[in-house]
């Protein structure tokens, strides 16, 4: 049976199973069966990535076309992607899931959900690919919606609601575009490709409908509404894979059906992804909210797949293969990698939520002592994310930063001088990650309990522990050995840019180099290793020569013993010199203090606000006019009937006089 | 093989037993200069002694992280110092890593260090953690730009590539190049901690940055922390010294004349670069913390000046 012939099986079982949760209320078995079929569809996806594309028509859908199904070196990297999330996902539902208080809520959309995503990969007609396009998110809608009862999970469900109906319009109206050549089937797409303004319409029509999936700024406020109130389990999958499946659609449309790039093309996407990974870290820095603190990374992590995205379809413009090849392998990879990490980060968020009921970090603290496995390995997806050596996120990070050092030869003077400014914005991002990670893991884990809850908690179960440790195994192999996944890439570049990067698995060492001939090069394993032995060595050679004589006492803190934990720093007072140098010009964040003079009782206070640029300038002006457009409709409804018998002889007059005027 | 392996040893060895002179000698020549006596030149050395002989005090609530943070900042550090050219270019490991995976490098360092200063849960911690975190966010970037400046002008990221088209004197002098150099020195400034972004030497309570985040470490796991400080502060200076003062770097494979003639040219520029942060650190006063980002914003600045120049003209 060919690997396409096991994915539609596996997509099958899983409605199988959405239907399965109908009937049955045991998270176990659902879980556990979408734990077993994801895990097999991952393996034969990870098989399927150096085979040659293979596809197949089954006689449903849309009568005279049917269901067009194809599975190619992309497809395959995506559906790799999204069954390895599904598959820790369902790993760590088996033990979060029990303490869901409506199973029935979840259980049949989550399998709808998985299912919806693997065939929006494999689709190879725009119909199969909008009606999964759908499903996943009709189904996502259903679980954002599982924790209703509360207002705040409606209006975000509201929102997500609009955002995706929003977003499948855009790509309707891009596939019509596209299906005016030929057909519906991707094949004719590819065949009659647009050229002109209808192909930069089709572009910005795409980058509307899959960026607003994805979370692009400024089309991202449904991300942090909706993330939140999810189960755990399902933000994870709406942070990390869902996101991913949005990527895919882009890169689908754009690279494979679109036809050749313009140059330009280019410049949305380079400004687009640079705002969107400079806004959304700036928004995570300022956050407290743990699981929309995640969110917002989802989206800055978003833009910088976005940016790589756009230097890939510039080199490719420009027929510079090798080093479209080499952007394209960082965006790649780096979905990939924020997938591992952003999964583990959520579920760590979830075990915390779990084990304290408490989202906001400024009320937890100290929790390392009480959760000593998920903390260690929150902290390592945290540094993955935050793109240290040696984990994954700066393999990907240091062939972002290569592509960027190649791209002075491109030709065109509005490339020369964006890619130098988005390049900044990634630095700047870059810094910041490390920041808002530092301080998410030093407020929620570090420091002293801030609450009761804080102090009384405790580790969470051995299913969602397994699921993390074994995503962030998954960071350090790959983190170690970023050639392999290289390597995997390149027929997925060859595809698409038609180039790959070298073969790195041949270089010496397993240093990875970026493009033929360059003398840059990175090795995870050396750095890796050399980092691992100096700090056991040197920690062995120290306690060797002056002994381990180690004292308990209070905290010196400059001889102010028994302050109460009430004067450690919060998260909010960590990133006020942040937030009052970069965010009072991106968020306009103010404070105000209110200071009552001596001899008065008032308690005094500080205020802080914080904008949200595209709500305001975009999202509130056009909710303004949609509500003042319908109430001066609404007038309509209580005219007299002389005004309504008036405006019918109005109306057949300007018709008859239209009918004339037509020959 | 064996030799290559030498050859990085002994660069491994050289940065971790010169750091704390470097830290001595400026320290001293900043006593001469306030006419005061000052400390010996061999002070480092024996407060790391002393320290080790110490029991180390840790606070109840602090975690692993505290006790792990003084060995990963030193590692990465060292590590980082390690992928420098000081003597001598296209040593066996150099390869493992660019100016790019150094910066990283030091980046992972300063994670370590920002998370041990909240391990504890005291409000200094916090508040060189908080500081440090909006300077990282300033001097990070502001180093990447300008890896690209420089690394634009040689056609590499490579440290050892970019010294030898440094010394190969077709670069000329160029308006990216200042620029850079400009940059990198106030990002050096910034990074470790020196006037007039931090003062190395006070303990005066509201204005320390890198003394406030290191405040509850003593013992072995101070002298590790301060260890590293020194390690880093000689890591930016064979930085500036390989990019824009290459004279003296032996090539890959030469003579032992040679490495005898970079080992000198390396303890001169060390020297030099010494007693020129001295004299600017006792020319100017400290600057307040909210002043701090329009200085590193500088730095980035002409950073991206530079690399924009650059792509706008591969000659500048």
């Amino acid at each position: 049976m060919s690997a396409l012939a096991v994915l539609a099986v596996g997509i099958v079982v899983l409605l199988a199973i959405a239907a399965g949760g109908l009937v049955t209320r045991r998270g176990a078995v659902i879980y556990g069966a979408c734990l077993a079929v994801t895990a097999a569809m991952a393996v034969t996806a990870a098989m399927a990535l150096a085979l040659p594309a293979a596809s197949m028509v089954l006689p449903i859908g849309l009568p005279g076309l049917g269901a067009h199904l194809r599975l190619d070196a992309l497809a395959a990297w995506f559906a790799l992607i999204v069954n390895g999330g599904a598959a820790a996902a369902s790993l760590y539902a088996l033990g979060a899931g029990a303490r869901e208080p409506e199973p029935g809520r979840v259980l049949p959309f989550y399998a709808a959900l998985l299912a919806g995503m693997n065939l929006v990969v494999l689709a190879d007609d725009a119909y199969i690919f909008l009606f999964a396009w759908e499903v996943m998110s009709l189904a996502s809608w259903a679980l954002v919606m599982s924790r209703h009862r509360a207002a705040e999970n409606a209006r975000a469900g509201y929102v997500y609601l609009v955002m995706a109906g929003f977003g499948t319009l855009a790509l309707l109206l891009g596939f019509a575009l596209l299906a005016s050549g030929g057909g519906l089937a991707f094949d004719a797409m590819r065949a009659a490709h647009l050229a002109g303004w209808p192909a930069g319409l089709g572009l910005g029509l795409v980058l509307l409908g899959a960026g607003s999936k994805a979370g692009l700024v400024p089309l991202h406020v449904w991300l942090p509404l909706a993330d939140p109130v999810a189960p755990p389990h399902v933000a994870a999958l709406m942070s990390g894979v869902v996101t991913k499946v949005a990527v895919y659609g882009f890169i689908r449309i754009v690279f494979d059906l679109l036809g050749p790039p313009e140059w330009w093309w280019s410049l949305p996407v380079l400004i687009i992804g640079g705002m969107t990974a400079a806004v959304g870290v700036l928004h995570a820095l300022m956050e407290r909210d743990l699981q929309r603190l995640l969110a917002y990374s989802t989206i800055e992590n978003i833009g910088i797949i976005f940016l790589t995205l756009g230097l890939a379809l510039a080199f490719r413009a420009n027929a510079m293969p090798a080093a479209a090849a080499l952007a394209l392998t960082a965006g790649l990879f780096h979905a990939g990698n924020h997938m591992l990490a952003k999964s583990v980060l959520f579920f760590g968020a979830g075990a915390v939520l779990g084990a304290t009921g408490e989202r906001n970090i400024e009320r937890l603290g100290g929790l390392i002592h009480r959760m000593p496995v998920s903390s260690a390995c929150f902290l390592l997806a945290s540094v993955a994310i935050a793109a240290l050596p040696p984990l994954n996120g700066f393999a990907s990070e240091w062939l972002t930063f290569q592509a960027i050092f190649v791209s002075p030869a491109l030709p065109q003077w509005g490339l020369k001088l964006l890619v130098p400014a988005t390049g900044t914005l990634l630095a700047l991002a870059a810094a910041l990650v490390a920041a808002c990670f530092v301080r998410a893991f030093g407020i929620l884990y570090l420091g002293r309990p801030r609450s009761t809850v804080a102090e009384t908690a405790a580790e969470t179960d051995r299913f969602s522990l397994a699921a993390m440790i074994g995503l962030g195994a998954l960071c350090i192999a790959c983190g170690l050995f970023p050639g392999v996944v290289i390597d995997a890439l390149a027929p997925v570049t060859q595809l698409l840019v038609g180039g790959a990067m070298p073969v790195q698995w041949q270089s010496a060492w397993l240093t990875i180099i970026p493009t033929a001939g360059a003398t840059g090069s990175y090795n995870g394993l050396m750095i890796g290793l050399f980092l691992a032995l100096v700090t056991i060595g040197t920690a062995l050679t120290i306690h060797a020569v002056a002994g381990r004589r180690t004292r308990r006492a209070r905290p010196w803190d400059c001889g102010y013993p028994n302050l109460g934990p009430a004067t450690q720093y919060t998260a909010a007072s960590l990133s006020q010199p942040i937030r009052r140098v970069f965010s009072s010009i991106v968020l306009r964040s103010s404070e105000v203090v209110d200071m009552p003079p001596p001899g008065t009782l008032r308690a005094a206070s500080v205020r802080k606000t914080i904008h949200d640029p595209a709500w305001e300038a975009l999202f509130a002006p056009l909710a303004a006019a949609m509500s003042g457009v319908a109430g001066w409709l609404n007038q309509f409804q209580y005219l007299t009937i002389r005004r309504y018998l008036l405006m019918v002889f109005g109306l057949l007059v300007i018709l008859l006089i239209i009918v004339g005027m037509v020959p | 093989m064996i030799g290559g392996i030498v050859l990085q040893g002994v660069q491994m060895a050289l940065v971790l037993l010169l750091a704390p002179l470097l830290t001595g000698f400026v320290r001293k020549l900043k006593a001469h200069m306030l006419r005061r006596r000052g400390p010996p030149l061999l002070q480092p050395y024996r407060d790391f002694r002393r320290l080790l002989a110490k029991e180390a005090i840790v606070a109840d609530s602090a975690s692993w992280v505290f006790r792990a943070a003084p060995y990963v900042v030193f590692a990465a550090t060292w590590v980082a110092a390690a992928l420098v050219p000081t003597y001598a270019t296209g040593l066996v490991f150099s390869w493992s890593g660019d100016l790019i995976a150094i910066t990283a490098l030091l980046g992972l360092a300063r994670f370590a260090q920002t998370l041990a200063g909240l391990d504890v849960g005291t409000s200094f911690g916090g508040i060189g953690t908080s500081r440090e975190l909006l300077f990282a966010a300033l001097a990070e970037p502001a180093m990447i730009m300008i890896t690209f400046t420089v690394a634009l002008v040689a056609g590499s990221t490579q440290l050892s590539a970019i010294a030898a088209t440094m010394l190969t004197y077709t670069v000329g002098l160029r308006v990216s190049l200042a620029l850079a150099l400009i940059a990198l020195i106030i990002v050096a400034l910034a990074e470790n901690a020196r006037i007039p972004v931090d003062n190395p030497a006070t303990h005066l309570e509201l204005t320390m940055v890198h003394e406030a985040m290191v405040l509850e470490y003593s013992g072995r796991h101070l002298a590790m922390v301060d260890l590293a400080a020194s390690v880093k502060l000689l890591l930016y200076v064979s930085l500036l010294a390989c990019l824009f003062t290459p004279l003296g770097l032996a090539p890959p494979d030469a003579g032992i004349g040679a490495y005898a003639l970079g080992l000198a040219a390396y303890g001169v520029k060390l020297a030099g670069a010494g007693a020129m942060l001295g004299v600017f650190e006792v020319s100017i006063a400290k600057m307040r913390v909210f002043r701090v980002p329009n200085f590193l914003g500088i730095a980035l600045m002409l950073g991206f000046l530079g690399t924009l120049l650059l792509f706008v003209s591969r000659s500048l």
